[in-house]
C-alpha cells in the first residue's frame, strides 16, 4: 500500500458536544485505502456519534474531516458517499421483503437517477458483487429466510454495490457463530487486497485484531490508546477500554462473622453455565466478572428464576428458592436488576412515580382496591432516598438521564425491601458522575444489610465495590479474588481474557 | 426451481377456486358456462379496482379503510354536478371529474400520513367517518336513479354479448376494460418503477428506506393520491354499472376488500403482495358471494364461509412461515 497518495479518511481535532455533554473529544483518526481500522470503545464512548460525524449525519463542533485529502467544509450524506464512505449497521438496514439481487442493487441503481427498473442491469451489478467477494447466495432469496450471517454479506454487496472504499462495519460480530466470524475475516482479507478500507466499530474486537493493521480506542469521547494491532492483545484492549475513570474508594471490609444470606450449590443450565457454587453473605458486595457471552448474564437470570437451571441448588437463609419462578424468587427478597434497562427494566413512557410503584401493587392493595395515597407517598419517598434528580415524578422515565433511570430502578426494588439485590450492568450507559454515585448506592445497601451481586465487565468498577470477585468464563467460574486492592485491573484482565 | 411453493397464498388460494368450481360444477352441470364467467368478471370490476388499491397502501406499511367512502363521496357528487350543471356531458367526463374528486380526497388522507406522519388506520377512520359525512350532509342522502345521460350511456356499452349454446343470454361490459388496464399500469408501476420499489420499501423497513435516500413523504403521498383516484373511479363506475348513484352505497364494504387483498397473500404488517394474489383473492370472495347457492350453501352463510376462508387463507401460510422459522432457528 503506498503512503504518499491522501489517506482516504482523516479525522482532525474533531469535537462534538450536544448541549452540556461533550460526545467527541480532539479525536484523530486516519485511514488509508486497503487498510483495517479497530475503533474499540464501550457503550457511552463516542463511537456512534463518530460514525454519524463521518457519514454526514451529525456535524463536529470543532475539528475538520478531510476525503482523499480534501477538507470538506461541509459533510453531507451526499458527499461521503461520493468519497466512498458506506456503513453497515448493526441491523443491516436491508430490506427483508425484496430479493437479493434487489437489496444489493438498490442503493446504486437510485444512485443512478434512473426511474424504471433495470432488472437485467441490476441483476448483472449484484451478481457481479457476489462474484467480487466470492459467495454463492441466491439471487431471488428473499432477505428474511436467510441466516444472519448471509444478510451480513448482503449488506456486504450492497455497500461494494455502490463502490464503497471504506466500509465501517458496526458490532460486526455480535450476531454471529466463530465460523461465521473466520468467513468475514476471510472476506475482508479479500477486500483489503482489493484496496477497500475497513473500519470495525465494536466493544468486542479482539477477535477481528488479526486482520487489523491499527487499532484506536475510545473512553468518554476521547482517544485513549492507539497502536499498530500487533501491539494489542484482547487483554490490554479490555483494559483501555473500560480502564479506571473515577477515583473508587474501596469497599468497607465486610464483618468476618457475616452471617451466609444466598448460597448457591452446583447451579448448572446445559450449554450456557456450569457446576457454579458460591455463597452470599449479608453485607457483602460479590462481583461476577465476565465479557460478553461468558454466561453472566443467563447465571444472573437463572439466580433470580428468569431463565431456569438444569441442575443444583439456590437457597436463602438455608431454604430453597424455588428454580426458574421469578414471582417466587421477589417474594423470597431476590431483586434483578436487568442490564438493558430500556427493554427490560422500565416502561419508558410511564411516569417515574408509576414505574417505582409497579412493584409495590400487592403490597397496597386491600381486596383489589389500591391505596393510592400510600403507593405514591411510598415512591416519593425512595425518589428522595435515592437522589433522583426528576423535575417531576409524573414525568415519563424517558425524560431522565442513564443514571437517574438506573435509580428508578433501584427504587423499584428498594421499595420492596429485598434480601439479595442482583445488578446486571449497574453502570451501563450513564454517565462518569452518575456511576460514583451508583457506586455509592451499592455501598450504601450493603451497609445495611443486604447482599449484593454485581455482574460486570468494567473491571475498574467491580474492584472498586466488591468485597469478592469470581471470574466467569465459558460459563464457569475460574478464578475468585480480593475485591479493593488486592488484585490489580491488569492482572484481573488478563484473567478474564486469558 | 420453478417447483409449487405451497406457502404461498397465491397457490393455497388458486387451489380452493378450483376445488370451489369443481363442487359447484358437480352440483350444477350449468356451472360451467360463458354466462358464469362473464357474471363473475362483471361482479369483479369494482371490488377488483378497490382491492388494488387497497394492495397498494398495504404493500406500503399502511392500511386504508377510507377508500369505500372516497368512493361513494366521488360518485355522488359526480352525478350531483353532472346532473345540475352539465347533464349532456359524455361518460368520459363523469370519469375524470370523478377520478379527480377521489384523487384530492386522497391527498387529504396523504397529507396527515405523509405530512404529520399520522398511522394510516387512525386517519383513514377518521377520514372514513368524515368523507361519508360530508357527503349526506352537504351534497344529499337521495339516491339518483335518473342518471345523466352520460353515465347511462356507458351503462349500455358492451365489449361482447350473445348467447350460449343453451340459450343462456351473456354479456361483457366495457368496464372490465378498465380493471384490466388498471392493473396493468399498476403492475408496472409497482414492479418496473423506481417508485414501485420505493413502496415495497418503505414497506419493507421504512428506517432502512430513509438510510438510502427514498423519499418516504413523497412515495406516501402518492401512494393515497392514487388509490384515492382509483377509488374514486370504481366509484363512478359502480352507479354507471348499477345504473343508480346512491350515496349510502358502498361504504362498509372495505372490510371485505381488504380480506380479499390479504387472502391473496399481502401482508398487513407491509411490504408483500402481489397483484395476481389480489386477483385470486378477489375471485375468490366473487365467487363465494355470487355462487354459494350453488354448491347448497344457503346465501346466509355467505359471511361465515369468507371469515372461514379469511382464516384459513391467511392462518395456514402464517403457520407454515412459523414452523418454518423454528425449524431454522
Amino acid at each position: 500500500m503506498s503512503t504518499s497518495t491522501a489517506p482516504l479518511v482523516t479525522l482532525q481535532g474533531v469535537t462534538k458536544r450536544y448541549a452540556a455533554i461533550t460526545a467527541l473529544d480532539q479525536v484523530d483518526l486516519t485511514i488509508r485505502a486497503g487498510e483495517a481500522v479497530c475503533l474499540a470503545g464501550e457503550n457511552g464512548s463516542g463511537k456512534s456519534t463518530l460514525i454519524k460525524v463521518l457519514v454526514g449525519v451529525e456535524q463536529p463542533s470543532e475539528g475538520r474531516v478531510l476525503f482523499d485529502g480534501v477538507a470538506q467544509a461541509r459533510i453531507t450524506p451526499t458527499a461521503a458517499t461520493q468519497a466512498g464512505v458506506q456503513v453497515i449497521f448493526q441491523d443491516f438496514s436491508l430490506f427483508p421483503n425484496l430479493s437479493v439481487w434487489e437489496n444489493i442493487a438498490m442503493t446504486a441503481e437510485r444512485a443512478t437517477g434512473t426511474r424504471l427498473v433495470h432488472r437485467a442491469r441490476a441483476r448483472a451489478r449484484a451478481r457481479e458483487v457476489l462474484d467480487r467477494v466470492g459467495v454463492a447466495l441466491d439471487l431471488n432469496a428473499r432477505v428474511e429466510t436467510l441466516p444472519v450471517a448471509h444478510k451480513q454479506l448482503v449488506a456486504i454487496c450492497r455497500a461494494l454495490a455502490s463502490d464503497a472504499r471504506l466500509i465501517i462495519m458496526d458490532e460486526p460480530t455480535t450476531a454471529l457463530t466463530e465460523r461465521e466470524v473466520a468467513r468475514l475475516l476471510d472476506l475482508i482479507r479479500r477486500l483489503k487486497a482489493d484496496g477497500v478500507a475497513v473500519l470495525f466499530v465494536s466493544h468486542k474486537l479482539a477477535e477481528v485484531l488479526e486482520v487489523c493493521e491499527h487499532v484506536v480506542v475510545l473512553r468518554n469521547g476521547a482517544k485513549v490508546a492507539e497502536g499498530d494491532a500487533s501491539e494489542f492483545d484482547a487483554a490490554s484492549l479490555t483494559r483501555a477500554m473500560t480502564g479506571r475513570d473515577v477515583a473508587e474508594t474501596p469497599p468497607a471490609p465486610l464483618d468476618a462473622a457475616a452471617a451466609p444470606l444466598l448460597s448457591v450449590d452446583h447451579l448448572g443450565k446445559n450449554g450456557v453455565f456450569n457446576d457454579v457454587s458460591f455463597t452470599l453473605h449479608v453485607g457483602e458486595v460479590l462481583g461476577v466478572a465476565g465479557l460478553l457471552g461468558s454466561g453472566r448474564t443467563s447465571l444472573a437470570k437463572a439466580l433470580f428464576g428468569l431463565a431456569k437451571p438444569d441442575q443444583g441448588r439456590v437457597m436463602l437463609d438455608g431454604v430453597d428458592v424455588p428454580l426458574g419462578d421469578p414471582i417466587a424468587a421477589s417474594g423470597r427478597g431476590i431483586g434483578y436488576v436487568p442490564e438493558d434497562r430500556l427493554t427490560e427494566g422500565l416502561f419508558l413512557e410511564q411516569s417515574i412515580a408509576r414505574n417505582i410503584a409497579v412493584g409495590r401493587f400487592d403490597d397496597h392493595a386491600s381486596g383489589g382496591i389500591l391505596n393510592l395515597r400510600a403507593l405514591w407517598a411510598e415512591a416519593a419517598d425512595w425518589l428522595g432516598r435515592l437522589s433522583v434528580k426528576a423535575p417531576d415524578p409524573q414525568a415519563p422515565v424517558r425524560s431522565l438521564s442513564g443514571g437517574n433511570q438506573q435509580r428508578v430502578v433501584l427504587a423499584r426494588w428498594m421499595a420492596r425491601q429485598p434480601r439479595v439485590l442482583i445488578l446486571n450492568g449497574p453502570s451501563v450507559g450513564v454517565d462518569v458522575g452518575s456511576k460514583a454515585e451508583i457506586h455509592g448506592i451499592i455501598a450504601d445497601l450493603a451497609a445495611r444489610g443486604l447482599g449484593v451481586i454485581v455482574i460486570s465487565d468494567d473491571l475498574p468498577e467491580l474492584l472498586g465495590t466488591c468485597h469478592r470477585i469470581l471470574v466467569m468464563k465459558a460459563g464457569v467460574i475460574t478464578d475468585e479474588v480480593e475485591g479493593g486492592a488486592g488484585v490489580s485491573e491488569e492482572d484481573l484482565s488478563h484473567r478474564l481474557a486469558s | 426451481m420453478k417447483s409449487i411453493n405451497w406457502t404461498r397464498n397465491e397457490v393455497l388460494v388458486f387451489g380452493v377456486i378450483l376445488a370451489f368450481c369443481a363442487l359447484a360444477a358437480a352440483s350444477d352441470p350449468n356451472f360451467l358456462s360463458i354466462p358464469t364467467l362473464t357474471d363473475l368478471m362483471r361482479n369483479s370490476i369494482v371490488l377488483g379496482i378497490f382491492a388494488v388499491g387497497a394492495m397498494v397502501v398495504l404493500v406500503s406499511g399502511g392500511i386504508d379503510v377510507s377508500f369505500t367512502a372516497v368512493a361513494a363521496f366521488a360518485m355522488y357528487a359526480t352525478t350531483v354536478l353532472l346532473r345540475d350543471v352539465a347533464p349532456d356531458m359524455g361518460w368520459p367526463v363523469a370519469f375524470v371529474v370523478a377520478t379527480a374528486i377521489g384523487a384530492t380526497l386522497g391527498a387529504f388522507n396523504g397529507i396527515f400520513i405523509a405530512l404529520f406522519g399520522l398511522p394510516t388506520l387512525i386517519v383513514t377512520l377518521g377520514t372514513l367517518s368524515l368523507f361519508r359525512g360530508a357527503l349526506l350532509t352537504f351534497i344529499g342522502t337521495a339516491q339518483i336513479s335518473n342518471l345523466p345521460s352520460g353515465m347511462r350511456d356507458f351503462s349500455r356499452w358492451m365489449m361482447l354479448r350473445g348467447t350460449d349454446a343453451d340459450g343462456n343470454f351473456y354479456s361483457l361490459h366495457w368496464a372490465f376494460a378498465f380493471l384490466v388496464v388498471i392493473v396493468i399500469l399498476t403492475w408496472f408501476i409497482l414492479n418496473r418503477t423506481m417508485l414501485g420499489r420505493a413502496i415495497y420499501a418503505i414497506g419493507g423497513a421504512p428506517e432502512s428506506a430513509r438510510r438510502i435516500g427514498i423519499n418516504v413523504k413523497r412515495t406516501q403521498m402518492f401512494i393515497y393520491v392514487y388509490v384515492g383516484a382509483l377509488a374514486g373511479l370504481a366509484g363512478i363506475m359502480h352507479a354507471s354499472l348499477a345504473r343508480i348513484s346512491n350515496p349510502q352505497d358502498l361504504v362498509g364494504l372495505e372490510l371485505s376488500v381488504i380480506a380479499a387483498v390479504v387472502l391473496g397473500g399481502a401482508r398487513l404488517t407491509g411490504g408483500v403482495g402481489t397483484l395476481t394474489g389480489t386477483l385470486l383473492g378477489v375471485a375468490l370472495i366473487v365467487l363465494v358471494r355470487n355462487s354459494l347457492i350453488v354448491v347448497g350453501v344457503p346465501s346466509v352463510w355467505q359471511s361465515v364461509v369468507i371469515g372461514a376462508l379469511i382464516l384459513l387463507g391467511t392462518g395456514l401460510p402464517a403457520y407454515q412461515a412459523l414452523r418454518a422459522q423454528r425449524r431454522a432457528a
